[in-house]
């Protein structure tokens, strides 16, 4: 294995159908119209020298290493900044241009330290490079006129250093944070030899940056670097992996120094990212080597004992014995299973087909019920498949974004940047959110419409939009007569026409005025390519479902399906929500979406897995800690998942958890659930194993094994054992026959291999022989159930109220720093940003209650209490109040409640009737839950987690 | 399961189902019963119903009532 090093082509590709032909040093050239001469050049292989250019960034031509000359021109223009012309003559290498690019790097390095080899970037450095280039050998005004030598490092963010020391100002990194981030967080502050780059006069730490590391890729010196290359060197090798954390799914390549990562580089042909990247994928994967990992299997007859660390052999065999014990005592039903979003395909694909084929029943199911299940439904049920329509890039086709009850720059940052590049150059855009997010007002966007409805009137919004789009005349008719239903749309086409439809109506339950209802109406109908953006505000709701169907029908009325552009879209929370979704570990359906009681789809299970399949739909999560408490369910085996902190009401949670006899966590530290389990077998990091993941978009990326599992087994590997030692076969050699098996019983699969991902870079489903190469966009000529369906929606008030005693409604969500229950990014240094979940609270709300920004409080509702800090935010609105659930010890969902989706269980996450007040003390959970939680984690000999070591 | 959250659980689809008329909604009821809930949830259901059925939806308790003659 070697380092990867990507070309850099010095500007941005261009799209044109128009060829244009050149000449550059005697090659004949042909590229698109509008390419730099520079990126023409490269193409060609003939390197330009090179510094404020790169492949990222437009053209600024400022460092004049790039000159070219041109028959017929003048001078020596910049080659980044001169796109070719038909028939242009360039030469790129001449006395003349030696002399001036050798000037240059003169006064370049004249104000620089001259101290190579002790430099972190030594051997990575464009600096160097080009000073070798240009046969550098003197420099004629010495080292001991004015210069920045002496400048001081900002050493203030956790993961790189500024120093401006080694500085050129080629303002890449400025321009990495505008164009590629779009957070416009640095400037060049002062002017000619007080040039300096500045992150708004404050340390990196305190100011605008958000730590995507952008400005660290970009930059051609050692001045911004990560300090852990600045502590270990360069890497020797690098592997192309996918990133454990959010729904983007981005490629990085994994830099490493034998086993040890030394940095994630985004990889520019990553088909998700485009070598860009956010402070979770780029810089927070040292909780991989953190000592809390738990290396060994552990086991405990009682849940109050302390650990005892066993052997593989042990751990897995007293699985199998157990569950068969409880299965023999309590009945086939009395087991099941858990998947995550955070595991591979592969690892689902395993679970799934464990609990079906090897436990005898349906009793499996995955987090995606607490996030995104809604969107299954909801689509499948409009669209026939469960699935976002679009690919990322489809955006820069996009007139109008509409972002519903999604926060994209902190959920899912890298597609942020991509959404913010499109709105600068133009599209609009409409927020339909009750908390002012960042897109409503970022540097250079501005929302055109910002619905800022009440928490819980989703549908009752989305009715009202549907509505102005009926009585205003904007449906697009031919579209809904040649692709959907004729007679579902009549009855739609009469319900949503209803006055208690009208915006006018809908105002009084929503907030939102009735104009500006009707002028986003008229802009998402009439504005152009209109493409819905959602995340979990609109699936973690009592009518998540209908709220999903409800965008279906407006975009089906519109038009707003089948092409680039636009569509619906669900901001999937964790990296493998659609692939989990994909695998069959819903309890009702196998992989592809497929009921279990349709008898043609369980046959070919039956006969490749050689077992009789159960044909009733198994337990959902909450139904499965509801039958634990009624005494029916006795045994969980949850991959990878915390349900004890990150599903509602904790207590319930903890109660089925308390009433099952054996509960198997498999998980890279001892999590919530851990607590309350008898088996646990440590599982292995995204960078210890090889898979798939499957972001929003249905890209199938490659997961890659950079470093063996700490504790000896991959996850598959461990499902394998614990599926032998219950006595049904299970035999693979790697992840890439499971793939195999997935294709072969997956219709939208068939045409997936590691061959085809590693030969394409990824594809996305459904990928068969009608579509060899992936599908980027769904429903191009008709719906996948043939015609789209127009589902009657009609607004049902959640039962969760406030009232005069809880009169604050709580919505829950995350940050950009952390990450789910935290358990990854709580071990890392993201905690300078975010180390306690806080209460985001509307001034006037807080200063009804005496309360100041920075006091404890108490957040109450009728399931529960906890207190934290309260941050008085004018995001919000008065009467609604917003936290994470980032950290245990707040646990925020002991006060969330059991309501939930109507068609999947769904928990309503988003709507808590809840009282907040001053207090000087903890909730009394809290104070039992810090008296006892080290108990729980006991192990015999007296190992227990915390600190902030590694293990490496 | 306590009886109050499946009384509310068959309620919420009832009401997701009602605006297409009684007999429309109560064969959608039925269909979503038969494909989301496990046979033990049906059981209590029909159980219940066969107690009085308090609090449900009519055509929730229709559908159940056609769960159980199937």
């Amino acid at each position: 294995m070697a380092l990867i090093k990507e070309i850099d082509f010095g500007t941005p590709q261009r799209e044109s159908a128009g060829i244009v032909m050149l000449e550059i040093d005697g090659r004949p050239v042909s590229v698109p119209a509008g390419t730099s001469i520079i990126r023409a050049a490269i193409q060609s292989g003939v390197n330009i020298p090179k510094l404020c250019s790169t492949d990222s960034l437009e053209a600024f031509g400022s460092c004049r290493l790039c000159l070219v000359e041109i028959d017929g021109r003048r001078g020596t223009p910049a080659s980044c900044t001169t796109p070719v012309e038909p028939g242009m003559i360039v030469r790129t290498q001449s006395p003349k241009l030696a002399k001036l690019r050798r000037g240059v790097m003169e006064l370049y390095i004249s104000d620089h330290p001259l101290d190579c080899l002790t430099c972190p970037a030594n051997g990575d450095c464009e600096l160097q490079d080009m000073a070798g280039v240009v046969g550098l050998r003197e420099v004629r005004y010495g080292y001991d006129g004015a210069n920045h030598l002496s400048a001081q490092k900002d050493e203030s963010n956790p993961y790189f250093t500024f120093d401006p020391s080694k500085c050129i100002v080629c303002s890449r990194c400025v321009r990495a944070c505008e164009e590629v981030q779009g957070t416009f967080a640095l400037t060049i502050e002062g002017r000619g030899f007080e040039s300096k780059v500045s992150a708004g006069g404050k340390d990196f730490l305190e100011s605008e940056c958000v730590s995507c590391g952008a400005c660290v890729q970009a930059c051609p010196t050692a001045t911004l670097m990560e300090k852990s290359v600045i502590a270990k060197g360069l890497a020797e090798h690098s592997v192309v992996t996918t990133c454990g954390y959010c729904g983007v799914g981005c490629s990085f390549k994994a830099e490493m120094q034998g086993n040890e990562v030394v940095r994630m580089v985004p990889y520019k042909n990553g088909q998700a990212n485009e070598g860009h990247s956010c402070v979770k994928g780029r810089f927070a994967w040292g909780y991989a080597t953190h000592k809390d990992r738990i290396t060994k299997p552990m086991i405990r007859s009682r849940i109050t004992d302390p650990w005892r660390e066993v052997e593989w052999a042990e751990a897995i065999g007293y699985v199998a014995a157990e569950f068969k014990r409880i299965q023999a005592r309590y009945g086939r039903g009395a087991v099941g299973g858990i998947t995550s979003s955070r595991c591979t395909n592969e690892e689902t694909f395993l679970v799934q087909k464990l609990v079906r084929a090897a436990f005898g029943n349906n009793n499996i199911d995955t987090c995606a019920r607490v996030c995104h299940s809604p969107t299954g439904y909801g689509l499948k049920t409009t669209l026939g498949t469960s699935a976002g329509t679009q690919d990322f890039n489809s955006v820069d086709d996009t007139d109008v974004i509409v972002v519903i009850g999604a926060n994209p720059t902190d959920g899912h940052p890298v597609f942020a940047s991509r959404m913010k590049r499109r709105l600068r150059a133009g599209a609009r855009l409409i927020v339909i959110d009750p908390r002012r997010i960042d897109l409503v007002r970022t540097p250079h966007v501005a929302a055109d419409h910002h619905l800022q409805l009440r928490p819980g009137t989703n549908v009752a919004i989305i009715n009202a939009l549907a509505h102005v789009v009926v009585d205003e005349g904007l449906v697009d008719e031919a579209y809904v007569a040649e692709r959907c239903e004729v007679a579902d749309f009549a009855l739609w086409r009469g319900f949503i026409a209803e006055k208690r439809n009208a915006p006018e109506a809908t105002e009084a339950i929503t907030g939102v005025p009735a104009a500006e209802v009707r002028a986003a109406a008229r802009l998402y109908a009439k504005g152009g390519n209109a493409a819905i953006y959602y995340g979990l505000g609109v699936t973690e709701h009592s009518q998540g479902s209908t709220m999903v169907m409800g965008m279906a029908n407006l975009a089906m009325a519109t038009g707003n399906f089948g092409r680039r552009g636009v569509g619906v879209n669900p901001l999937r929370g964790q990296n493998n929500v659609q692939g989990s979704c994909d695998m069959g570990s819903f309890p009702h359906e196998y992989s592809g979406y497929r009921h279990v009681s349709d008898d043609a789809t369980r046959e070919i299970f039956e006969r490749l897995w050689g077992v009789e399949l159960e044909r009733e739909p198994g337990l959902r999560i909450s139904n499965m800690l509801d039958a634990a408490v009624d005494g029916t369910f006795k045994g969980l085996y949850i991959q990878g998942e915390d349900i004890a902190q990150s599903d509602p009401d904790i207590r319930h949670v903890t109660a089925g958890l308390a009433a099952m006899e054996c509960v198997v966590v498999q998980d890279l530290f001892l999590t919530e659930t851990a607590s309350f389990a008898h088996v646990f077998l440590p599982g292995s990091s995204f960078l210890e194993k090889d898979g798939t993941f499957t972001n929003a978009e249905r890209r199938i990326n490659r997961v890659r094994k950079v470093t063996p599992p700490v504790g000896g087994l991959a996850d598959w590997e461990i499902t394998m054992a614990l599926a032998n030692a219950c006595g049904y076969p299970m035999h693979y050699d790697h992840p890439a026959q499971i793939m195999d098996e997935i294709a072969r019983v997956t219709p939208t699969f068939t045409g997936v291999s590691y061959d085809r991902l590693d030969k394409l870079g990824s594809v996305q489903w459904p990928c068969n022989d009608a579509a060899p190469s992936g599908t980027p966009i769904m429903h191009v000529d008709r719906f996948v159930r043939g015609r789209g369906r127009f589902m009657i929606t009609a607004f049902v008030p959640t039962d969760e109220r406030s009232s005069p005693r809880f009169p604050l409604l709580l919505t829950t969500g995350r940050i950009l720093s952390q990450y789910n229950v935290g358990a990854q990014t709580r071990r890392t240094a993201n905690v300078v940003w975010h180390k306690e979940d806080v209460l985001d609270i509307h001034p006037l709300d807080a200063e009804n209650r005496g309360i100041r920004d920075g006091d404890l409080v108490s957040l109450a509702s009728r399931k529960g209490e906890t207190t934290l800090r309260a941050h008085l935010s004018e995001r919000m609105q008065p009467g609604v109040v917003f936290t994470t659930f980032h950290f245990p010890d707040t646990a925020a969902n002991l006060v969330t409640t059991e309501y939930a989706d109507w068609a999947t269980g769904c928990p309503e996450y988003k709507v808590t009737a809840v009282q907040v007040r001053a207090t000087n003390h903890e909730s009394e959970w809290q104070e039992r839950y810090r008296a006892i939680k080290h108990e729980t984690m006991r192990v015999e000999g007296g190992r227990i987690e915390g600190g902030n070591e590694t293990i490496g | 399961m306590t009886p109050e959250k499946m009384v509310h659980m068959a309620n919420q689809i009832a009401q997701f189902f009602a605006p297409y008329g009684r007999e429309q909604a109560v064969a959608g009821i039925e269909d979503h019963l038969r494909k989301f809930w496990e046979p033990r949830m049906r059981a209590q259901i029909t159980t219940y119903i066969a107690s009085g059925g308090e609090g449900l939806h009519e055509f929730a308790a229709e559908a159940v009532g056609r769960l159980a003659n199937k």
